[in-house]
């Protein structure tokens, strides 16, 4: 993982970008004339010159002069510090009264801070012109009377935002570790949460200034603001408003005035928020970036999507066969020596074949490959495991085989067929691509890790099943609903009828589950591929779970490929199991030979590492020694090499392949003494 | 070495008609130095019954007892029982490095000055098998495995008399969480440790309770020696968690003795 890049270190690179340069450039260049205007030119700006009074453009005074003769152009250059100042000003209040209200929940304790809470909601709720119109009447007219108008009118939409960015971080886990060690709550304030909420506050104070000034420009417009003889760019608005017909540039100049600096602040915001998003997103560390971040998928879209791809389906309702011409025309992917993928041997009983399978991620740092060159197959009604470390590719593997990773990921594959339909064909044409989609709509089945969040939250229940029959099959809205209870009814969801009518939320987590595996059973699967589908459930929902998909393997000869991290759960369930480990897979063993059988020396350490209710209680638990690969930095050689036991010159240079169902250069090879523990 | 006493303890959510009793009248003795195991299925009330221990959500009746006193949170130092929590992800402070956050909980009165205390955050990271020199690294740059054990280093850096420890291996990979279940084990064998283990996975309380509580809808249903609770199981939701667990993979002797016989020349099976 690459180290933790500092955030001073990190905001030029954010500064680089094109908003990012235009922004601090914009801001740079007003701080400059802010200071040096007043200097350099602050007694020409007061000089009046009674023979060129209420002159419009000319060589001498580009943007003409006011009613004493004095330089607009000028004038309107110094204006830029009181405006400055008064705007800044205005936006520290503002953050000081938020800050004090954001936090009162967390200084004061629950009770008073639900009362300023209800308090700052009421005054959010206020339009902030509005607000600061009535201050401005309340504290009277002048540059302190608008400074605290305009702070104050902000104040709740900072204390708001405070609220919120605070309640985040005091709910985490070490502010709670901090209480119990005794840090008093200032402290906390102080060291834990304000630092962890100090980038956007930053970012919002930066728009905020942009507009305070332009809620300045309008209380000065309005006569409200700054008095004669001092002058803000509001001010020298409203001086030349009167004759904007006249002259128009009298008014414009220090409109414009606003218009830019409104934009510097706006600008140099965005950027640095935009920084601040990159930071959020790598603090996960490099692998959950990919799995979380980079890669788009599909997911629960995929369904609907392919629905209304097939609604122009000319396949007769069930009798959806494997289309030959499908497998034929698209040869795009099946290089020559792709011989194990090819027709006749599709046609043997392969549901699943996949070889040399390839997912590219592109990433700031440039393209990472989290799976580099996967190989398998799947038979007819086999169970096919496949265990690894979080990282380690075997997600991606599963949503690349379903189709569901869209661009920017890229996938490729010397074969990669389904039922003997080639996955990677391009060149297709409107109806075989509908065939496709229908096959894997009808014939493969997903089934996630949070079924939450692949069912539509607003939809009922029995209308989401229903959807997909209606169209792949198409059947009609009774014949579809039907289905969709009896479908219920077979993953033994209790009073199906019922249940048809509720939403997603009514289920708990494990019947959502098995609502999720129904759907995949609407069509006539011929392969169901779950991903972790067991690991947010507990134990009893677990077992119900596998229970479940093994009876729908044995009834329907299904094929079930079943992803998990938990090598007894796939021990459990499978005849054979794939081992990956960075992005490769490293074993491929039948399930019985997990035990005694193992070759690699990871899916052994994997295997004793795991405590099951026989492991000796007298000795320490197998550890696997360091981290897993981050596949921004797949290290030479064997990937394993860092970690194993085993490893010699030849395991760090040179990367074993997978021959005789193990990718190691010893395999099966223990070493002399094995090791009692290792010490991470 | 202290003794942990939950006296009729019950815990609601919410108010009037609204609520929900997450623990309901909970008697349970964490005794000195022993570690036990608190395990039921989620929902079940085990982080809630977790948390109302250290003082983290208020007990609607009944009490929690440290040593026979009210273990209420007091207004200075560090809380005699400390936590450890699930989220390798959030337990830790992301801005500040592992030794400054380990340093907080250090109590003031050791005294000694910047280097008594780098000492003691070194002995910490040492006393959980981590480099002392891992102390300038910031949370991002360890694994997760490495943050739980910093986690443990900083609950033990307040000298608490007993640690919560709620899921610690839940959120980790299996070939990390290995080393967290040893360092428990050996934490409490070498420094007579008391720990309440929060966990939904029976195998792993088999493998560090000495004796396990089984909670179910807020209640404990059934409590004894890990050896009584899982070997001769009394209450049948105790039964029917045993029975969900799979299978071992080894029925009898434990894998990694046994040298390899070259049997399985496991051509890929296709079908
Ligand atoms: N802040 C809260 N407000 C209201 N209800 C809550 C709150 N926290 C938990 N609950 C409820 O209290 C009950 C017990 O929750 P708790 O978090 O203790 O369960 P758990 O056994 O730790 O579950 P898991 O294994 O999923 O973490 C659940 O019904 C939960 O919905
Ligand atoms: S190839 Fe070498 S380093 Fe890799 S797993 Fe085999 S023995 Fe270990
Ligand atoms: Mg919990």
């Amino acid at each position: 993982m690459p180290a933790r890049p500092s955030a001073p270190r990190r905001l030029p690179a954010v500064l680089r970008t094109p908003v990012g340069l235009a922004g601090t450039g914009l801001l740079t260049l007003l701080l400059t004339v802010a200071v040096l205007a007043p200097v350099l030119w602050g007694d020409a700006a007061e000089a009046i010159d009674t023979a060129a009074m209420l002159q419009g453009s000319s060589a001498d005074h580009w943007a003409g002069t006011d009613n004493l003769g004095r330089d607009l152009m000028l004038r309107t250059l110094v204006a830029t510090r009181l405006s400055l100042v008064l705007a800044l000003a205005a936006t520290a209040l503002a953050v000081a009264v938020g800050l004090l209200l954001g936090t009162a929940s967390l200084l004061l304790g629950a009770r008073a801070g639900r009362l300023v809470t209800a308090g700052v909601n009421i005054a959010v709720a206020f339009p902030g012109l509005l607000l600061a119109l009535f201050f401005a009447v309340v504290f009277g007219v002048g540059q302190v009377g608008s400074v605290l108008a305009i702070g104050l009118a902000g104040a709740p939409a900072f204390a708001r935002l405070c609220q919120t960015l605070v309640a985040g971080v005091a709910s985490r886990d070490y502010v709670a570790a901090a209480r119990l060690a005794g840090v008093g709550r200032l402290r906390i304030l102080l060291r834990h949460v304000l630092p962890n909420v100090g980038g956007p506050l930053v970012v919002n104070a930066t728009i905020g200034a942009g507009g305070a000034l332009l809620s300045f420009a309008g209380l000065s417009f309005l006569g409200l603001g700054v008095q004669a003889p001092a002058y803000d760019w509001g001010r020298l608005m409203q001086d030349g408003l009167n004759r904007i017909y006249l002259d128009p540039l009298a008014a414009l100049v220090p409109g414009l005035a606003v218009v830019v600096a409104g934009l510097a602040f706006n600008l140099t915001g965005e950027a640095v928020a935009r920084g601040f998003s990159i930071d959020t997103a790598d603090g996960l560390g490099g692998v959950s970036l990919l799995a979380g971040g980079a890669v788009r998928t599909r997911r629960g879209r995929a369904r609907r999507d392919r629905a209304a791809g097939a609604a122009a389906s000319r396949t007769a309702p069930g009798a959806v066969a494997p289309d030959p011409t499908v497998a034929d025309d698209g040869a795009s992917g099946a290089g020559p020596g792709g011989a194990s993928g090819a027709g006749p041997d599709g046609a043997s009983g392969a549901v699943l074949d996949v070889a040399d399978l390839v997912v590219t991620v592109p990433t700031p740092g440039g393209p990472v490959r989290p799976v580099r060159g996967v190989t398998f197959r799947v038979g007819r009604g086999e169970a096919v495991g496949v265990v690894g470390e979080s990282g380690s590719g075997k997600t991606l593997t599963a949503l690349a085989v379903a189709r569901l990773l869209e661009a920017p990921t890229t996938v490729t594959a010397r074969t990669l067929r389904f039922q003997g339909a080639d996955l990677l064909a391009t060149d297709l044409t409107a109806a075989q691509r509908t065939l496709l989609d229908t096959l894997l709509g009808t014939e493969l089945a997903m089934v996630f890790q949070d079924p939450m969040s692949s069912f539509n939250p607003v939809r009922r229940m029995g209308t989401q099943l229903a959807e997909g029959a209606r169209h792949h099959l198409r059947l009609g809205r009774r014949a579809a609903r039907e289905r969709a209870v009896d479908r219920l009814r077979a993953v033994r969801i209790p009073d199906p009828d019922r249940r048809a009518g509720q939403y997603p939320h009514e289920f708990s987590g494990g019947m959502r589950q098995r609502a999720m595996i129904g759907l995949g059973l609407m069509g006539s699967p011929a392969l169901i591929v779950a991903d972790e589908p067991t690991t947010a459930l507990d134990v009893t929902v677990q077992r119900q779970v596998l229970d479940l998909l093994a009876e729908v393997r044995a009834q329907d000869a299904v094929a079930l490929l079943l992803i998990s991290h938990d090598v007894s759960v796939v021990a459990d369930v499978c005849d054979r199991v794939l081992v990956m480990y960075a992005g490769r897979v490293v074993e491929d063993l039948p399930a019985a030979h997990l035990a005694t059988g193992a070759r690699h020396p990871y899916t052994r350490a994997l295997v004793s590492a795991v405590p099951h209710l026989a492991t000796d209680l007298d000795r320490p638990l197998t550890v696997i020694p360091g981290r897993p690969v981050d596949p921004a930095d797949v290290p030479a050689g064997c990937p394993f090499a860092p970690r194993c036991p085993l490893a010699d010159a030849r395991c760090r240079t040179e990367d074993p392949e997978l021959v005789d169902g193990v990718a190691c250069w010893h395999p099966g090879e223990r070493r002399p003494a094995e090791p009692a523990v290792v010490v991470a | 070495m202290s003794e942990l006493r939950f006296d009729d303890v019950t815990v609601r959510y919410g108010s009037g008609r609204r609520a929900t009793t997450a623990v309901d009248g909970v008697r349970l003795v964490v005794p000195p130095g022993q570690v036990v195991g608190l395990v039921g299925e989620s929902g079940s009330g085990k982080s809630t019954l977790a948390r109302a221990a250290v003082g983290l959500v208020p007990v609607h009746s009944g009490r929690v007892l440290l040593d026979g006193e009210p273990v209420a949170r007091r207004r200075r130092g560090p809380s005699p029982v400390q936590m450890v929590f699930q989220d390798p992800a959030s337990s830790l402070d992301p801005r500040m490095t592992v030794g400054e956050s380990i340093a907080e909980a250090v109590p003031h009165r050791t005294g000694g000055g910047a280097a008594a205390l780098r000492a003691e955050v070194a002995r910490l990271l040492t006393l959980v098998h981590l480099d002392p020199d891992r102390a300038g690294a910031y949370p991002g740059q360890l694994s997760g495995g490495q943050r739980q054990r910093v986690a443990i280093a900083r609950a033990l850096a307040a000298r608490p008399r007993l640690v919560v420890a709620d899921e610690i291996t839940s959120a980790l990979d299996v070939s990390i969480q290995g080393a967290v279940l040893n360092l428990v084990r050996e934490l409490q064998r070498d420094l007579g440790l008391t720990v309440l283990f929060i966990s939904h996975n029976l195998a792993v309380v088999r493998y560090v309770a000495t004796q396990v509580a089984v909670l179910h809808h807020g209640r404990v249903v059934e409590q004894g020696t890990t050896a009584q609770v899982l070997g001769e199981p009394r209450h049948d939701y105790t039964r029917s968690l045993l029975a969900a667990v799979p299978a071992p993979l080894t029925s009898t002797e434990p894998v990694s003795t046994e040298p390899v016989s070259t049997e399985p020349a496991s051509t890929r099976s296709t079908t």
